[in-house]
């Protein structure tokens, strides 16, 4: 066992996601956390610390959008820590949670993520302009869809990848999506709808993204004298990992994304994973874009370089197949609010081990599964393995 | 998304809802502005833009051309000690071909923009620039070719705007 205390998570909650919600970031919050709570059978006094995940405080226009959000996340009065690192954030809350208990220094820890990207007007799009270089890379006109764009041709050129096979992964994800009561862009697409889109920039095209959403998730973190108190059926938290690759991002080749790597195998080697696809049952890889899918199966080690698109061509990703992947319908389906959406993403694979997942419940009894987030200037990768 | 919850909140609202009066808001415009220091290593790498040349800088250890120059070396956590001029001809990397703007409004024209792995760094270093002088986009391919087209000198001003883009070059 790493740590001195085992950690497992014992309630989860999330919130519709959608492109514009009437409630506040802070409202978002409460409903997660109050939700995760009531799941957990526990209250807000049974609660030792709080992390907090939320991304660019250039969404909201709140700067310390820690603080603001704060009462929301159940935090008063209670030892709370706001964490960051663009897209990978939502799963490395659940990564901060996890130290938080297995240091023995507290027994519960809620974890909250929000995302509010509406309030920032005419798109979200523009706050990611202020994420690049001042001197070198914003007077060029630098635009967040770019460095995917530019990611993703890199990706297709190296292992000689069609559009169609790429196009797959948005026809499953949106349709998984369909089973999803959160989602907020469900819809049955053929590969067809997705080359016809329109081209945002090449090879991205419409439907090859997810959209910017509102939206929050929670779940209860808890040590293991605890989870044997609240539940009878706990989900471990066995393996975490988290790795930043170099902000030269014009100096590495975008093909494959090594930190994703590295970040899974610290969380494999913790978990006592030797062989990944064969020991993982249910996969939630960041898929913001529908390439990013096929990026982070590969980074995640669930299948060689290059390999992803055939899989998925194969059918082994959908949900009765041998590798489900983003049973949720991921961010393509369900709405991409960044923090968020990674923690949907933890919150998915906890109901799937608990048998919960209902119309999306992967077949086989699933034991073992694991989620990724990834962000920052392409560069940054988190990775938890959750066991039953 | 359990069978265990039956209502998920949220309460939507389209856009125009706001337009119409229908959602109560408050908006607001930041005002701050912002001067950056370019710093040491990429002060001296503007300064030579300014002369038409594009400089690198050197890690003895590691033995890599580094560009952008920085002043130590992030893999071997050294300072770099050498500077060395790159050329302004190079590979295309990867590129994109984009029909929207930073704010996500429509382009009339596409812009093309690239990861150009210069002449005379290290394997797979270089610079985000733009393409021009490319004819048909859907010819543009990974691998060609470029060259920098500069500004002329009395118009340059120490920026990465004073190469104006990248222009496909023959073999
Ligand atoms: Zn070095």
């Amino acid at each position: 066992m790493f740590g001195k205390k085992r950690v497992a998570i014992v309630g989860a909650g999330v919130t519709l996601f959608r492109r514009n919600l009437k409630e506040t970031g802070k409202e978002l919050s409460f409903h997660a956390a109050k939700m995760a709570l009531e799941q957990a059978g526990m209250e807000l006094r049974d609660i030792q610390s709080v992390v907090m995940g939320t991304a660019p405080d250039a969404f909201d226009g709140v700067h310390m959008k820690g603080e603001y959000l704060a009462d929301g996340a159940g935090a008063y009065h209670k030892p709370y820590t706001r964490v960051f690192v663009g897209g990978g954030t939502g799963v490395f809350a659940p990564l901060a949670g996890w130290w938080h208990v297995a240091s023995g220094k507290f027994d519960t820890c809620l974890v909250v993520c929000e995302e509010k990207m509406s309030s920032c007007y005419p798109h979200p799009q523009y706050a990611f302009t202020t994420i690049f270089d001042p001197i070198l890379e914003r007077p060029i006109g630098m635009n967040l869809i770019w460095i995917f764009a530019l990611e993703m041709n890199r990706y297709m050129h190296k292992h000689n990848i069609k559009k169609e096979d790429i196009a797959l992964v948005s026809v499953k994800n949106k349709r998984n999506a369909l089973d999803n009561p959160i989602a907020q862009l469900a819809a049955n697409i053929t590969v067809e709808d997705v080359l016809n889109s329109e081209i945002m920039a090449w090879p991205v095209q419409r439907l090859d993204v997810s959209p910017t959403s509102d939206g929050a998730a929670a779940a209860v973190l808890v040590s293991e004298d605890i989870a044997k108190e609240v539940t009878d059926n706990p989900v471990w938290i066995d393996g975490v990992g988290w790795c930043i690759d170099s902000t030269y991002w014009t100096d590495r080749d975008l093909y494959y994304p090594d930190y994703v790597e590295y970040a899974a195998r610290m969380a494999y080697k913790m978990a006592g994973i030797k062989n990944p696809p064969k020991e993982i049952d249910v996969a939630e890889p960041y898929d913001p874009f529908d390439y990013k899918e096929l990026h982070h199966m590969e980074g995640l080690l669930l299948c060689k370089k290059g390999e992803a698109p055939k899989l998925t061509r194969e059918g082994v990703t959908q949900r009765d197949g041998d590798l489900p992947t983003c049973p949720s319908g991921g961010l393509l389906g369900c709405g991409n609010p960044i923090a968020a959406a990674g923690m949907m993403k933890v919150c998915e694979i906890f109901w799937q081990l608990r048998g919960e997942a209902g119309k999306r419940q992967v077949p086989g009894d699933p034991r073992t599964g694991v989620a990724q987030a990834w962000g920052d200037l392409m560069q940054y990768g988190s990775v938890i393995v959750l066991r039953r | 998304m359990s069978v265990k919850i039956k209502h998920y909140p949220g309460e939507e609202v389209e856009t125009k809802d706001f337009r119409e009066g229908k959602v109560l808001f408050e908006s607001f415009r930041p005002k701050a502005k912002y001067a950056w220091s370019a710093g040491i290593a990429i002060s001296r790498f503007l300064e030579e833009l300014k002369n038409g040349r594009i400089i690198a800088t050197t890690c003895s250890k590691c033995g890599r051309i580094m560009v952008p120059p920085r002043i130590y070396c992030e893999k071997c956590f050294k300072p770099t000690d050498g500077w060395t001029y790159v050329k302004d001809t190079g590979v295309i990397n990867t590129f994109s071909v984009s029909f929207i703007a930073a704010d996500a409004s429509r382009l009339k024209e596409p812009i093309v923009v690239a990861i150009i792995n210069l002449d005379g760094a290290s394997e797979g270093m270089g610079i985000v620039h733009r393409i021009e002088e490319y004819g048909d986009w859907r010819e543009i391919k990974i691998g060609m070719r470029v060259k920098a087209v500069w500004k002329p000198p009395e118009e340059r001003t120490g920026a990465i705007t004073d190469i104006k883009y990248f222009k496909l070059v023959k073999e």
